[in-house]
């Protein structure tokens, strides 16, 4: 990416929040905290030779993790050794992150509420509001979406295919 | 002339009124799927597999594999009518394919990239065909091996091709597999990696791996860029399309190589966005416009789009005959044949010759259908697209969810798809390869398990990999892909 592409990137799109290099060792981080994870516990599992079995248990994901240990190490290595400016990309900009977590946090709503109220409902209150949050619809637009999506699905897994979805009190109460 | 008939057997499975419904039925949705930015053949398929349980085998494979072709049909659309490519293997169609666009001829663009796709398609499934057979009656000598060794080659392949940092492609893959072993160990029985949870009991179903990581990670990725549509309107009619087809023939040698880098791409697990984008840098190379390139050739829409598609079709090769897929959407419909209680692998070429064969002759079928399906219904896909941003992305969230609920009823895998789509997300960013981490967390049980049985065979004598001479050269070469980064770079360094 150019300078000239960054600045009027940032105009655009607000202040940087975090750049490529933070991420990258970030992430590589995060990858061998779970691979020293997984070792520890394919090695209480028997990572070794096992008789009549063959190679145990935990022989197999230990060395995985062990081969994850060190690439995310050799990652990490990189990265915190780079000087060079190609580091310092902007990974995200303030108005991007908050688009990403506009995305991801009512996602996360929506599959943590139809696990307790079934689906249907989630989704039409995760619907109406992605549209008139996100869309900046009136009410009069996104409702009847809202209620006209579950309903086909409704018809479609529940009627035509059996295939049950998660339900709550309202569709017990229809009598599902 | 054995695999003749059995072809033509084969089209005797598919001709009944209900396949065909079904194939016309999962072209439709493949294309729909292949043009929204999103969602795509992968985890399309995912998403519409537990619908198809209660199907026989064969019409579910047909309608899966044609979602498969409409996907792959489906991609260039978005490309070329708005600079979008709906799918990875599509963004190639997008230098030659929009310029096109932008100067009123969408509909020459569109009839040659889709033709041309058929072409591809044709002509490898021709070659899978002949060539699928041979490959699994030698495969029936296999052993574990000898498997081993090939899911080695399959793996370390993805490092010697792979355009990404050889560190981070291990890495991927490395979590793919321990994914993949969360769970019950199939040959003791006993729990692993469970940390004395419940919902870790079953372990990680890959589809819910792949609906999160190509489905969620996806749309994060898309909203990011504050995704806009600005699209040129398409005239399509029977007479542009004939005059497109008469101009096809003078691009034969760029359509044989773009179908031959697609056939080997495929079949290796380059895949088709690989190869795709190779074929259409030959032609730049070696085609007398080559310098025009980019300013709106028909030849640049035909070289990737013929690789493309014949990459996608040669890809179920491996798939068929080793039980190994070259691409996540193989996997995942490998992913169903496991469901169905198939076992993919050299033996099913015996044992299932209704199911292989019907699936086969469907596939030619299936792109004849497809090629006039989409061609007459190009208008309709290009107002879907016109559809905000804002309506279009919670639907396609909130059908993702009800894919991976569906699986398995259980209500942990809406959180791991949401925990699937962030990992999805990073690592797309940061050019992690998320094709090697689905492949892992697809085969991890199958490596994992023909590696061990070797070992156990050959009492923990790791020279079982260089006892003869068949399973010798493929781990020989499996070594020099997994270290073909550093070879080459030492080659640089010392020149």
């Amino acid at each position: 990416m150019s300078e000239g592409h960054d600045k009027e990137a940032q105009g655009e799109h607000g202040k940087a929040v975090v750049s490529y290099r933070t991420m990258n060792i970030a992430v590589s981080l995060t990858l061998m905290v779970v691979a020293t994870i997984v070792m520890i516990a394919s090695y209480r599992l028997g990572a070794g030779w096992a008789k009549d079995v063959g190679p145990d248990s935990g022989y197999f994901p230990f060395y995985v993790s062990l081969f994850m240990f060190i690439t995310s190490g050799v990652t990490l290595l990189q990265h915190l050794l780079q000087r060079h400016r190609e580091g310092e990309r902007v990974f995200l900009h303030h108005r991007e992150l908050m688009m990403v977590l506009q995305v991801l946090i009512p996602t996360l709503i929506f599959v943590v509420l139809s696990i307790y109220i079934g689906i249907y409902i989630s989704m039409a209150l995760f619907i109406c509001f992605f549209m008139m949050w996100h869309g900046r619809y009136r009410w009069y637009k996104a409702v009847p979406l809202a209620v006209a999506v579950p309903v086909v699905l409704f018809i479609v897994f529940e009627i035509w295919f059996l295939v049950p979805l998660p339900k709550g009190p309202f569709e017990a109460w229809l009598g599902y | 002339m054995d695999a003749f008939l059995s072809l033509m057997h084969g089209f005797d499975v598919l001709l009944t009124v209900s396949n065909l419904g079904y194939m016309v039925l999962g072209i439709l949705f493949g294309v729909l799927l292949g043009f929204l930015p999103g969602v795509g053949g992968a985890n399309g398929i995912a998403i519409l597999l537990p619908l198809t349980f209660s199907m026989p085998p064969t019409t579910a494979i047909i309608m899966l594999a044609a979602i498969y072709w409409g996907a792959l049909f489906g991609g260039c659309i978005s490309a070329i009518l708005f600079n979008i490519p709906g799918e990875p293997w599509s963004v190639a169609t997008t230098f030659d394919g929009h310029p096109l666009a932008k100067q009123g001829r969408a509909g020459e663009a569109l009839t040659a990239s889709l033709s041309s796709s058929f072409i591809g398609a044709l002509i490898a499934t021709i070659v899978l065909t002949f060539l699928a057979p041979i490959v699994a009656k030698f495969a029936l000598r296999f052993g574990p091996p000898e498997f081993f060794s090939v899911y080695l080659l399959t793996f370390c392949s993805f490092v010697g091709m792979g355009r990404q940092s050889p560190f981070k492609v291990i890495s991927a893959m490395m979590l793919g597999f321990a994914f993949a072993s969360v769970g019950t160990d199939e040959i003791t029985g006993g729990l692993r990696l469970t940390f004395g949870t419940e919902v870790l009991l079953t372990g990680f179903h890959f589809l819910i791996a792949v609906i999160g990581l190509f489905g969620i990670g996806e749309i994060l990725v898309t909203i990011e860029k504050g995704l806009h549509f600005e699209g040129q309107t398409s005239k399509i009619n029977p007479f542009i399309v004939w005059q497109t087809w008469k101009k096809l023939p003078q691009y034969w040698v760029t359509i044989i190589r773009g179908t031959a880098v697609g056939v080997w791409l495929g079949i290796t697990p380059g895949g088709a966005t690989p190869a795709s984008f190779m074929s259409y840098g030959l032609a730049k190379r070696f085609s007398r416009n080559g310098d025009k390139f980019g300013t709106g050739q028909l030849e640049g829409v035909v070289a990737p789009e013929t690789a493309a598609h014949a990459a996608g079709t040669s890809a179920l090769l491996p798939m068929l005959t080793l039980g190994i897929p070259g691409s996540p959407t193989a996997a995942v419909l490998l992913g169903g044949l496991l469901i169905w209680g198939l076992d993919p692998g050299p033996l099913l070429f015996v044992e299932h010759k209704d199911f292989v064969w019907g699936l086969i002759a469907s596939i030619y079928l299936g792109n004849v259908v497809g090629l006039f399906v989409v061609l007459s219904t190009v208008p309709l896909w290009a107002s879907i697209m016109k559809i905000p941003f804002a309506i279009i992305a919670p639907i396609i969230i909130v059908i993702c969810g009800i894919g991976s609920y569906t699986l398995s009823n259980a209500p942990a895998d809406l959180v791991f798809m949401v925990m699937f789509g962030v990992i999805g997300y990073l690592f797309k960013k940061l050019d992690y390869p998320l094709a090697p981490m689905v492949l892992a967390i697809v085969l991890g049980g199958r490596t994992e398990n023909s590696f061990r049985q070797a070992m156990l065979g050959s009492q923990g004598d790791l020279s079982v990999f260089w006892s003869n001479g068949l399973v010798g050269s493929i781990t020989a070469l499996s070594m020099v892909m997994l270290f073909w980064p550093a070879i080459s770079w030492l080659y640089r360094r010392l020149r």
